[in-house]
């Protein structure tokens, strides 16, 4: 009897298993793989660090919410990462290794050789990428793939340099920048976008090492110079700090800008309150802006990985575009065509800032198509380890 | 023009103890050690965690870089430098096990201390303003301490035994373990004082210039510049090579601003001219 009744119920719990395997099977979500190719170590680590941790972030909330609905499926995302270091040629790899995985859609490079790169392997390969370089070449036709992840120098700085002309009295500039092609590019951009303006330019050929840890030299023969302004082009969050403490400590009285995402544990900890009054951007970054679902992240991010990065204000937007648009169109999962197509007349509601802001792609002013996320353009002034919002803008 | 000098001098005491470390490596073990920039870094990173995290004296963060950096230093010689010497004939196996330490501590910089910026409070606050000089204060006790250190350094080489027995071992290895020198011990206490020095000069700027973990490799550039300046393994070439770099970094950034950067583009030629001429540096090898 018992070995009968053992035998039904063996049977019942097979049976049982059986169901609930084939009902798991359903029930279980489909992946999607984000990728990124970017940098991750060496001097400018912290540029891609809190790209893919933006990403990691926000797939962790999702997946644990139940995943992503896109069309009739749902789908969990996993981001790929792969670690360019900064170099051109394993950015190539990494994007060649995203096609081999069948990802279509990247966030990054960082840099604009690495973006310049990359951009054969991306066309060839039918994969959509979002740099954070501003080279207008790869925006602009023929150009078709890359997506610019952030407001471009050449974009924020008239806006920076027309509101300090006219709220600061700001007269003279002068601008200073590694010697590299991304500072460098947004150093001419600047120096453009002064002239334009109007401004007395007073310097703008002094650059340093990247690498440079004590910037008196560097700065001694500008701040004799006395600009109302000191533009600290494409400054990286390491150097910045090392800058303005350098220019403080020399007696600059003036003001000090750059268009870069800064982070203010990092002006706080490297120039304390000689870093007050500086001006830089930020994405969804001062308190009166954010929503509650930017605080949420902020809050996921922090437990995730220990400190928060002010740089991902900018940097959670990327991957919220790529699922939004699909969302928009489910085709373009496999086919970045469909993408492309759905790019000019999307739209949808920006979760991290308050107010109707929505989502939709830009760029048509600077590269005459949209290839830019609208990300807004907030400048942001700090003071006491916090920024605060000097002024909104939107890009076009 | 005083303010460039100044600005020259206090870049040259910084670079000065920078090179130290890595000169008395080389001096000792034939070893570029291209770990040296990794070590300041660490260094760096524990002062950071003792001075500005736990808000213990900084003399004391200062110590922990020290020790700590010794210790990593003696159990690298031990337990890697030691046997690859050992058992390789070719120098070139010392320096791929070099570059490989340098990227192992790269790796772990980054895992423990994260991809961020970091800087502690100013040791002592306010700015020396005078007519014909601007310097902080705190920027006036560091180098200050350099020199110090830099002093004290040649000191011990100097009167020491250990530092007579180290002294010994640069100049013939062979002869000194004829002569009773413990060849295995002096290697490993010169490797921890190299890696100590990288570690409490890391530690003591970490107050002016603040440290991240991707600048370990141009710090150990710049030392390699300061020593082929000087000549490799002699110590006063090294404090020679850091002030004279300091002194053209300064100088060439004031008078060639105006024409771009192209002040390490000069000094690159000059040294290229330099090295030419004098192969082995200033000073030359063995120090003697």
């Amino acid at each position: 009897m018992i070995r009968k009744y053992s035998a039904v119920q063996s049977a019942l719990i097979g049976a049982s298993l059986l169901g609930l395997m084939a009902t798991g099977a359903q029930a279980a979500n489909t992946e999607l793989k984000i990728g990124f190719v970017g940098v991750t170590s060496g001097p400018a680590a912290a540029w891609g660090t809190s790209n893919v941790r933006s990403m990691q972030t926000l797939a962790a909330q999702w997946n644990e919410a139940g995943g992503v609905k896109i069309g009739d499926r749902t789908y969990d995302i996993k981001i790929v990462t792969f670690d360019d270091q900064k170099d051109p040629k394993r950015a190539i790899a990494g994007m060649e290794k995203m096609a081999q995985e069948g990802i279509h859609y990247v966030v990054g490079p960082n840099v604009d050789d690495g973006a310049a790169a990359v951009r054969p392997v991306a066309e060839a390969k039918g994969i959509i990428y979002f740099p954070y370089a501003f080279p207008k070449a790869l925006y602009t036709k023929p150009a078709a793939n890359a997506v610019l992840g952030m407001v471009a120098n050449y974009q924020s700085g008239p806006a920076i340099y027309k509101y300090l002309h006219d709220k600061r009295n700001v007269k003279t500039i002068a601008f200073v920048a590694a010697n590299e092609s991304d500072p460098l590019s947004q150093r001419d951009g600047g120096v453009a976008a002064a002239n334009a303006l109007g401004l007395q330019v007073v310097a703008d050929k002094d650059t340093y090492q990247n690498d440079t840890r004590d910037f008196t030299p560097v700065l001694t023969p500008i701040v004799k110079l006395k600009p109302d302004l000191l533009v600290l082009s494409g400054v990286s969050p390491a150097n910045a700090p090392l800058l303005i403490r350098a220019a403080r400590e020399l007696g600059y009285q003036g003001l000090l800008s750059t268009e870069t995402a800064q982070d203010a544990k990092v002006l706080e900890e490297g120039a304390g309150e000689l870093a007050n009054g500086f001006i830089s951007v930020g994405g969804a970054s001062t308190p009166e802006i954010r929503s509650k679902a930017m605080d949420d992240f902020i809050a996921r991010y922090t437990k995730m990985f220990g400190e928060y990065n002010d740089e991902s204000n900018t940097k959670v937007y990327a991957l919220q575009y790529i699922i939004d648009t699909l969302k928009a169109n489910p085709k373009a999962i496999d086919d970045i065509a469909e993408y492309k197509k759905t790019i000019d007349g999307f739209s949808a509601p920006n979760p991290y800032v308050k107010g109707d802001k929505m989502l939709h792609y830009v760029g048509t002013t600077s590269f005459g198509q949209k290839r830019q996320l609208a990300v807004p353009l907030v400048v942001t002034e700090y003071k006491n380890g916090k920024f605060e919002t000097l002024f909104v803008a939107d890009v076009d | 023009m005083t303010q460039v000098i100044v600005n020259g001098l206090y870049l040259g005491a910084q670079y000065a103890l920078i090179a130290l470390g890595l000169t008395l490596i080389f001096a000792l073990m034939n070893v570029l050690n291209f770990a040296h920039g990794q070590m300041y870094v660490f260094g760096g990173f524990i002062t950071y965690t003792v001075y500005g995290q736990l808000h213990l004296p900084f003399v004391v963060a200062l110590a922990c870089s020290g020790v700590t950096l010794a210790i990593i230093g003696a159990l690298f010689e031990r337990f890697l430098f030691r046997t690859v010497i050992r058992r390789s004939v070719r120098d070139e196996s010392t320096m791929l096990l070099a570059a490989g330490t340098a990227f192992f501590l790269d790796a772990v910089i980054l895992l423990l201390f994260g991809e961020k910026q970091r800087g502690v409070p100013k040791i002592v606050n306010g700015v020396l303003n005078v007519d014909w000089l601007i310097i902080p204060y705190d920027k006036i006790i560091v180098g200050v301490i350099a020199l110090v250190l830099i002093a004290s350094f040649m000191a011990y080489m100097q009167f020491s035994r250990p530092g007579r027995a180290m002294r010994a071992l640069a100049q013939d290895r062979v002869a000194a373990q004829l002569m009773g020198v413990n060849v295995d011990r002096y290697s490993m206490i010169g490797f921890a004082l190299g890696a100590m020095l990288a570690g409490v000069v890391g530690g003591l700027l970490v107050a002016i210039t603040g440290v991240n973990s991707g600048i370990g490799g141009p710090i150990s550039i710049k030392a390699f510049l300061m020593v082929m300046i000087g000549g490799a393994g002699v110590v006063g070439g090294a404090i020679a090579g850091g002030f004279i770099l300091g002194m053209l970094e300064s100088v060439g950034l004031s008078v060639l601003h105006a024409y771009g950067d192209v002040t390490y583009l000069v000094i690159f030629a000059a040294l290229m001219v330099f090295l030419s001429i004098r192969p082995n540096g200033l000073m030359g090898k063995p120090w003697g």
